[in-house]
């Protein structure tokens, strides 16, 4: 063939779409990847598919209303995002909560973080192939899913703090299903190890394999497990602790490789160390009252206010630019997927199709949580 | 008291003579021909039926729920209800497909299937064509479904197909050198490529026993190696593309989609059967050479029941790893063969050769 | 370094800037926007301060000027410090990108073009990430009408 027309068929890029309805992004993402053969040159994320302008719409809403919202960006840690707002709104007006709210929120939300992980770690095994761990992660978070039920009212979008504390006091039973909970997952936790962790086909497929730096990770704001994985120390549960995080003991997990198999133990150590965070709070619950009382329309007085909290993905942020009406001037989420998203294509580049689909799967994304 | 196995060649013979008192030479054979081919036809349905269903009680039992339990007694009903289902569907044929070559792929593998089948022994003489280069033949001729399926990738005209069943045609050429080496060390024990001779040589003890070490390793890259061939387990990389294509039977739909989908199974069953036939004993029963009383009583089971159990027993297995192992990527699959199976499985059959030569097995 | 070190090392910077009357949670700055990228890139590099970790930048509309607003943090230090630059011109909003320093920025900015239209110079690659690209408008503005879409209370 002409010298030309060989040079003119190398510059030419072949695109692939991994399409909005996709097994494996986890949500609707719309992946553009341009191949030379087998090997990424560049991935480029569409979003804006389930784009639901939630910030417009905080600007409408009361407070009360607002948190109600957030359950359904990131559904995987309703708990911790309810808790960012209500929060926020509690610093602002200068209500002090009881200890016993502090508590039962520290509880939920640790409760939230396992069943995230549960959910990710079965949907990791899926997406690489061993279809059974699926349904392992999910056997194990319906106990939860039947805690929250019981405690909330539903599975999913949970509604359950409010400023000024949360919505119903826990019931009685509360502390003995979370209990028999950890044991059982005590035993079962070294199950997923077996499985996944130690099974040299799935080593093979995630070490070295999608590597993010330490300078990358904070450039880029890459942070919970994802960013701790690579160094970064950001536990915000440690910097600034919030709630009852402060008379609980634990470790922040980090790992130097910044690659596909150390975000996966990231992830699975942090299930250990939720599960001992349960267990210092749960035995000696405060007495106090569950909620505190609040106008009926809360006004928070003029200024802007930032509250942080660590969910299951990352650092989620709620800043609030308040006039002194009953709706925030302008709300913003800081969200964690968004920052691991951007990310992406430095992660990715150079590698083979096959370990897209292992990146994508360790960072975790929820994609309404990138999209708002 | 010995009990003596039943010869099954009695019943053929009787038929034979029966047919020929009745009709011309060449009638003879081509009304047994037909006989064998409706039995084997019967028997891939069934055996297809009863596989599709038993994979999914199994991953169902891994997976720790029950699998299908409503459409008929437990469930039994369910593949026949997909397979009407499949024949339902609109036969649908792109634009600029290859009207012949796409028609013609999905028989290809299937006419494969079938003349592997055939060379199996089922029990003592029931056996449909007892070559005697046996197990030669049935490794050239499953040379001959790569053809099918890269037929079936380049008729779909669509590029994504066309990858997948390269891929797939790759992986199926580089492990039927495993297979085929695998094989050629228990060979090496019973001298005769002939499958009722190797049947027979395991009168006294399986070869997995007998042969301990070398036939252990032999049996254990059998395994993996039949798993890639037919496009299972950690390695069906090929059709669980589907983050981008749906490997190469994308295009296919209804009957001819029901063929590639049961060829799978088939092609499971075929090598399960190799394996159970080559390293397993086939259709003999447990012996240990010198026990002859334990010898006597095992007869009492049907070499047919030994057969089917065995084979079962391997397909277990490869049902097992599937349902727990995440898949490989195609350059890990093919670094496995050429860089880790093909050379142990020259110094195994060297292994193995020497020891033949000094005796030192049982 | 507390909020009054951090406030006297960044005035040493010399660039001009000026700080609320009123309690902030955090120590708040405001800037030209024409001197914004040379004041990131002090507070990036310089080895006091050192701030490396953009967690949020956001755009507001406070209907006669827009403000874009940085909350940098201290990986090294643990401090944090907020810039806010004000930008006047309503028709055509400009400022510089800050990718170079902190790559986060790419997707906030893209965001921040999307909703409030403001632009960003030297930005690798500016266009909408959310809305489709030939949407009309920016709807986070307070002057955005669409009364099909949007439900009043």
């Amino acid at each position: 063939m002409k010298k030309e027309v060989v040079n003119e068929m190398k510059e030419q890029e072949y695109f692939i779409n991994m399409g909005p309805q996709h097994p494996s992004t986890h949500g609707v993402l719309r992946l553009l990847l341009s191949l030379d053969g087998e090997i990424i040159k560049n991935v480029e994320p569409h979003l804006g598919y389930i784009h639901r302008s939630i910030e417009k719409m905080c600007e409408r809403d009361s407070y009360k209303m607002i948190v109600h919202l957030t359950d359904r960006m990131d559904y995987l840690s309703c708990h911790m995002n309810n808790e960012a707002v209500c929060l926020s709104v509690e610093k602002a007006i200068e209500l002090e909560v009881s200890d016993r709210v502090k508590v039962i929120r520290t509880i939920m939300s640790e409760l939230t973080r396992l069943s995230s992980h549960q959910l990710w770690w079965g949907v990791m095994g899926m997406d690489l192939g061993a279809i059974t761990s699926f349904l392992y992660g999910f056997r194990d978070r319906e106990m939860i899913t039947d805690i929250f039920e019981e405690t909330c009212g539903a599975r999913l979008t949970m509604n359950y703090n409010v400023p000024g504390g949360v919505m119903f006091d826990i019931p009685d039973n509360f502390q003995t299903k979370v209990k028999e909970f950890i044991t059982h997952f005590r035993k079962k936790l070294p199950e997923y190890d077996d499985l996944l962790s130690n099974n040299i086909i799935f080593r093979s497929r995630t070490e070295g394999v999608g590597v993010l730096s330490k300078e990358d990770a904070i450039s880029y704001g890459v942070t919970g497990p994802s960013g701790r994985a690579s160094g970064f120390s950001c536990d915000i549960r440690k910097q600034n602790p919030y709630s009852a995080y402060d008379r609980v003991d634990f470790k922040e997990i980090l790992y130097s490789t910044g690659d596909c198999f150390a975000r996966y133990k990231s992830r699975i150590d942090e299930m250990w160390e939720s599960m001992s965070i349960i267990e210092q709070l749960i035995d000696n619950i405060p007495e106090g009252s569950a909620r505190e009382k609040t106008r009926a329309v809360i006004k928070l007085p003029k200024g802007e206010f930032y509250q942080k909290v660590e969910t299951a993905r990352g650092e989620f942020g709620v800043y609030i630019v308040s006039d002194g009406k009953k709706s925030p001037y302008r709300l913003k989420f800081r969200s964690p997927g968004f920052s691991t998203l951007n990310a992406l294509n430095t992660m990715a580049k150079g590698s083979k199709i096959a370990d897209l689909v292992a990146i994508m799967s360790t960072i975790d994304l929820v994609i309404p949580d990138i999209d708002r | 008291m010995k009990f003596d196995i039943y010869d099954f060649s009695v019943l053929t013979a009787s038929i034979h003579e029966s047919l020929g008192s009745m009709m011309g030479e060449t009638a003879v054979i081509i009304t047994e021909m037909v006989i064998v081919g409706i039995i084997f036809l019967t028997l891939f349905a069934v055996l297809g039926l009863i596989l599709v269903y038993v994979e999914r009680k199994i991953a169902a039992f891994f997976q720790q729920r029950l699998g299908p339990m409503r459409v008929g007694f437990w469930g039994t009903a369910q593949t026949l209800a997909d397979v009407i289902k499949l024949l339902l569907k609109e036969p649908l044929i792109t634009k600029n497909a290859d009207k012949f070559l796409f028609n013609l792929a999905p028989f290809i593998i299937i006419i494969a299937s079938f003349m592997a089948i055939a060379a199996i022994p089922f029990a003592n003489g029931l056996h449909a064509f007892d070559i005697d280069i046996g197990i030669f033949y049935i490794t050239a001729i499953s040379s001959i479904g790569v053809v099918g399926v890269l037929l079936a990738g380049w008729a779909s005209n669509n590029k994504y197909s066309l990858i997948g069943a390269m891929r797939s045609g790759a992986q199926i050429i580089s492990y039927e050198l495993s297979v085929g080496l695998s094989l050629l060390t228990i060979i090496v024990l019973t001298g005769s490529l002939q499958f009722s001779e190797i049947i027979e040589s395991q009168r006294e003890g399986w070869w997995l026993f007998r042969g301990h070490i070398p036939a252990f390793i032999a049996f254990i890259i059998f395994l993996i190696a039949s798993t890639a061939e037919t496009n299972r387990g950690p390695f069906d990389l090929a059709e669980a593309e589907s983050e981008l294509t749906a490997g190469f039977h994308t295009e296919y739909s209804g009957l001819k989609f029901a063929f590639f989908f049961l060829a799978e199974f088939m092609n499971m069953f075929i090598v399960a059967a190799i394996g159970a036939t080559v390293f397993l004993g086939g259709w003999m029963p447990l012996h240990f050479g010198g026990l002859e009383s334990f010898n006597s009583i095992m007869d009492f089971i049907p070499p047919i029941f030994w057969f089917f159990g065995k084979t079962a027993f391997i397909i277990f297995l490869m049902m097992w790893f599937k349902w727990t192992f995440p898949r490989l990527r195609i350059d890990q699959l093919l670094t496995l063969e050429w860089k880790y199976l093909l050379p142990i499985n020259l110094i195994n059959i060297l292994i193995m050769a020497f020891f033949v030569l000094n005796g030192w097995y049982f | 370094m507390n909020n009054q070190e951090l406030k006297a090392k960044i005035e040493s910077f010399g660039i001009e800037i000026t700080f609320p009357e009123e309690e902030t949670q955090f120590l708040t700055l405001t800037v030209n926007p024409s001197k914004l990228h040379e004041l990131a890139k002090q507070l990036k590099e310089d080895n006091d301060t050192s701030f490396d970790y953009m967690f949020c930048q956001a755009g507001i509309d406070w209907e006669e000027y827009f403000e874009v607003i940085y909350h940098l943090r201290s990986t090294t230090h643990g401090h944090e410090v907020v810039v806010r630059t004000q930008i006047t011109d309503r028709e055509s909003p400009t400022v510089d990108s800050v990718y170079n320093l902190w790559k986060t920025a790419d997707f906030h900015e893209r965001e921040i073009f999307d909703l409030l239209g403001i632009k960003f110079n030297t930005h690798p690659d500016l266009r909408r990430i959310f809305l489709d690209d030939d949407w009309e408008g920016f709807p986070l503005r307070k002057d955005y009408k669409d009364d099909i879409n949007i439900v009043e209370l």
